[in-house]
């Protein structure tokens, strides 16, 4: 089991943010006043962008663990574009861009420089999004886990090149319109296939830790980056991040969206150590995948006229074989 | 632009020159609302900020702001028919807050630990208040705690009034009553017990009050004729309540039978089972639906072996028994006779027909409307048509309960304060309704209600001990921590955390937050994600 802490404190739960009934020690990074910021104001990701939230969760949490001693390599991407467009940066730790397939490749690098001066409290993370990391980036990400570079590489997945406008990527579900895959013809949206599911294909690098998350649940978030920093070799942290341009979603809906896809299955949430899954974050309120199809305009099309039933009862057999594979539903006596 | 080393461009942190908060459309803003609880309580009682109290542990402080509204608390604990609870929004999830049972904690522990108050600063004023029940004792303590010296005049032996000659004893123990009332009285109130007035002017003249609070209460019970059965025979439901009070309980037969579907009714009922009728049946002349009792009380009767007869009226009787008729309801829930008769032996009638108040005392008073029942008219600052003289209670048009009545007492002594001071008070204004619809329930933990323990049957059927016991201080601080917290901000951290531009500044323990609107870009996550419905988008003027 993780050693993430679960307190029974009714009125705001484990759920919220902050706590106030909780000691201070074991509340999240983010409810401090003296959090970081990493990723700070004025960046311009659109309105309730989920990477730019899930990337401050993330790079928060990674620089309490590590006393600050953090430095961050940056995909191409949004996350790049929208926190340094030029002459301005958003962050407040150091960070390096360099190319988009690189990211990996160039961690790899500071990692080994570190090294190189002995300085080994710094850690190093690597981030990008989906496309930087399961398409472009892939070659130079699976070569460091094959060396087991000593790199967290954090992965914010929106599912799709958003920053270039909405291209299709590998890590785009099926049936999703985007600019490359219209909702037209006689199967609209994204083809009928499974993508590249990274964060197995990285377990399959018998690495030291896999792990998935979402910006709908800030304590595993936390838990899981803390971890991970802590740890040595190559880490693999996938986030899924909701993007309100690219999903035609409400901009005040992300976490709402990230938070369905979790309780209908579609985005198992687990973490693995060298190839095996370790632990799951089970469902908490079941609900079917229209309850998260249809809060996003890029799905529009399934709900007609006509309804496309067939292609809904695909997209909710993909989350059944999910709930089956990870086992998200507890047994009713169990804890 | 500064000079840099090569490939180095940006300082860090120089984002903030952009104010993204140009880009909004909406803005969040922090309210708050009425939490249901609150806007349901007849006492007025600000439930949801001693709840907030208690879920830290903070007892006394808890109790303190308890106490703000309502000097009862282990009273109400106990006999409130908690419409709060109703009202309660945890219910759409799984169940209420089981509100009064925190209430009890707080009430028992403050007697236990002898918690006190101190009267206000002296006004000068004095005030009488008639009647020592809820509505006249709440009125006093208040009008203390205001500064001005209350002198309260009790017809009866005894302080209380209804808490005391109505509620028996297996649902408000004495010990606790006297406890709550001795807190009172040790603030300055001066009980004169067996003190009836009969002439209001020469007792307000005599004791020079400069305002009077009337709350004498609705305590003669209504009667009505049973042909061929012997009227000394029969006995009203006050009465027989009453007497329990007395060293002398009244003698009752085996079969005990109770005319009526109220509280009070039930409560005979189970009272003269209690004292060792074989059967004790309740007549009543609708259903059950339709029975003004309110639904745990029937439970907790039927199940000490209480019968009731729904759709019966009694058309005559003899001593032993009486003849009923069977009745059925119209569209109208009315009941209606159905020419089917049936006897139900019964050596003793009780009849719990509801109350009349006694005020014959006032009818000469010139400028108070009384009216047929006894019912005194007031206004909205619980003021007779008298100037001075106010009344609340069940002698004023109400629901009659314990709670309303404390209610009473608060809002007359409020105004009889600003009338001693040559004010008007004004309430303040209520916030809009923090209704379910406006919650993010996700955020909250799934948690049972805690449920209080009951007295076991066999004990239940033949003593006067108190059928439901409390809460422990575990099971009461987990109970207060199922608080939703509706409407208002309890500081979870939820707007501060999700905003993607940290445009949300935490300002520290209870401060709460502010939004900084030059980089707020309006996306609403805040206010989609507060759990309790604290932040309301509003359109930008352009």
């Amino acid at each position: 089991m993780m050693s993430k802490q679960v307190v029974k404190f009714y009125q705001t739960g484990t759920f919220t943010v902050g706590n106030r009934l909780l000691d201070e020690t074991l509340r999240t990074v983010q409810s401090g006043i003296a959090r970081t910021n990493s990723l700070n104001s004025g960046h311009r990701a659109c309105q309730g962008c989920g990477e730019a939230l899930g990337a401050r969760y993330a790079v928060d949490a990674a620089m309490r663990a590590a006393n600050n001693q953090v430095i961050a390599v940056n995909a191409t991407g949004c996350l790049e574009v929208f926190s340094t467009p030029y002459p301005e940066s958003a962050w407040q730790l150091p960070w390096i861009h360099s190319v988009f397939g690189n990211a990996p490749a160039v961690a790899s690098g500071v990692a080994a420089a570190l090294k190189a001066k002995g300085k080994t409290q710094s850690k190093v993370i690597a981030q990008g999004g989906d496309g930087g990391t399961v398409d472009i980036g892939f070659g130079c990400l699976s070569g460091m886990f094959e060396r087991n570079d000593d790199v967290l590489y954090i992965c914010y997945d929106n599912e799709a090149y958003m920053n270039t406008g909405v291209q299709r990527s590998g890590a785009t579900p099926p049936a999703a319109r985007t600019m490359t895959t219209q909702a037209v013809g006689d199967a609209p949206g994204s083809r009928f296939e499974t993508g590249k599911n990274l964060p197995r294909i990285a377990m399959a690098h018998d690495i030291p830790y896999v792990a998935t998350a979402t910006v709908a649940d800030l304590h595993d978030l936390e838990a899981k980056v803390t971890k991970a920093v802590k740890m040595r070799g190559a880490r693999y942290i996938h986030i899924f991040v909701p993007c309100p341009l690219g999903w035609g979603s409400d901009p005040a809906h992300t976490i709402r969206v990230a938070r369905t896809a979790v309780e209908s299955g579609l985005f198992p949430v687990f973490e693995a150590e060298s190839g095996k899954v370790t632990d799951v974050t089970p469902i908490r309120k079941k609900m079917p995948v229209e309850d998260y199809l249809r809060l996003q305009g890029r799905f529009k099309h399934l709900f007609g006229p006509p309804k496309k039933t067939e292609t809904l009862a695909a997209i909710q057999q993909i989350a059944d074989d999910n709930i089956a594979r990870y086992g998200l539903i507890e047994a009713p006596d169990s804890e | 632009m500064q000079q840099k080393p090569f490939a180095v461009t940006l300082d860090p942190n120089s984002s903030r020159q952009n104010h993204t908060g140009l880009w909004r459309s909406k803005r969040p803003v922090y309210v708050d609302r009425l939490p249901p609880c609150n806007a349901a309580c007849p006492a007025g009682e600000n439930i949801q900020a001693w709840l907030y109290e208690a879920e830290e542990g903070k007892y006394f402080e808890a109790w303190q702001k308890l106490m703000a509204d309502n000097p009862f608390p282990a009273v109400h604990g106990r006999v409130c028919y908690h419409p709060c609870e109703n009202a309660c929004n945890r219910g759409e999830l799984d169940e209420a807050v089981n509100i009064h049972a925190v209430e009890r904690y707080l009430g028992d522990l403050a007697i236990e630990k002898q918690w006190t108050l101190e009267p206000g600063s002296k006004s000068g004023k004095k005030v009488l208040v008639v009647g020592g029940g809820p509505s006249g004792l709440s009125a006093a303590y208040h009008l203390t705690r205001l500064g001005h010296a209350v002198s309260l005049y009790e017809a009866g032996n005894k302080i209380g009034g209804m808490m005391r000659f109505g509620i028996p004893a297996y649902r408000l123990p004495r010990d606790i009553l006297d406890a709550e009332v001795a807190r009172i009285e040790a603030m300055g109130v001066a009980l004169h017990l067996n003190h009836k007035v009969e002439d209001l002017q020469a007792e307000l003249e005599k004791g020079s009050f400069d305002a009077a609070f009337l709350a004498i209460g609705a305590h003669i019970g209504k009667r009505t004729d049973i042909p061929g059965r012997d009227a000394g025979k029969i006995l009203d439901a006050v009465q027989f309540l009453e007497k329990m009070e007395s060293d002398a309980p009244p003698k009752l037969g085996r079969r005990v039978a109770v005319y009526g579907g109220g509280n009070t009714a039930i409560d005979a009922a189970r009272t003269a089972k209690r004292l060792g009728a074989d059967e004790a049946v309740i007549i009543y002349r609708r259903d059950r639906e339709h029975m003004p009792a309110h639904d745990f009380e029937v439970a907790e009767a039927l199940e000490e072996g209480i019968q009731i007869h729904w759709l019966r009226t009694i058309t005559s009787g003899s001593d032993e028994k009486f003849q009923v008729e069977e009745m059925t309801l119209d569209e109208d829930g009315r009941p209606v006779g159905t020419g089917r008769f049936e006897a139900i032996a019964a050596d003793t009638l009780i009849l719990a027909l509801g109350q009349y108040v006694d005020a014959d005392f006032l009818r000469n008073v010139p400028g108070l409307l009384v009216s047929e029942d006894g019912v005194v008219q007031v206004d909205e600052r619980m003021m007779t048509g008298r100037p001075g003289l106010f009344a609340g209670g069940d002698m004023v048009p109400s629901a009659r309960t314990v709670t309303v009545a404390t209610g009473h007492g608060k809002k007359a002594a409020r105004h009889i304060d600003a009338y001693l001071r040559g004010k008007t008070y004004q309430p303040p204004k209520k916030h809009a309704l923090a209704s379910f619809d406006r919650l993010n329930p996700w955020y909250y933990t799934d948690a049972d209600q805690s449920k209080q323990p009951y007295l076991d049957m066999a004990r239940r059927r033949k003593s006067f001990d108190e059928v439901v016991g409390g809460l422990g201080e575990d099971t009461a601080l987990l109970e207060a921590r199922r608080c939703l917290s509706c409407g208002n901000c309890f500081e979870c951290d939820n707007c501060y955390g999700v905003c993607p531009d940290n445009a949300v500044i935490k300002l520290g323990p209870g401060l709460r937050y502010a939004f900084n609107l030059d980089y707020c870009k309006g996306c609403g996550m805040c206010a989609e994600e507060c759990p309790c419905g604290a932040i309301d988008m509003i359109r930008e003027s352009v």
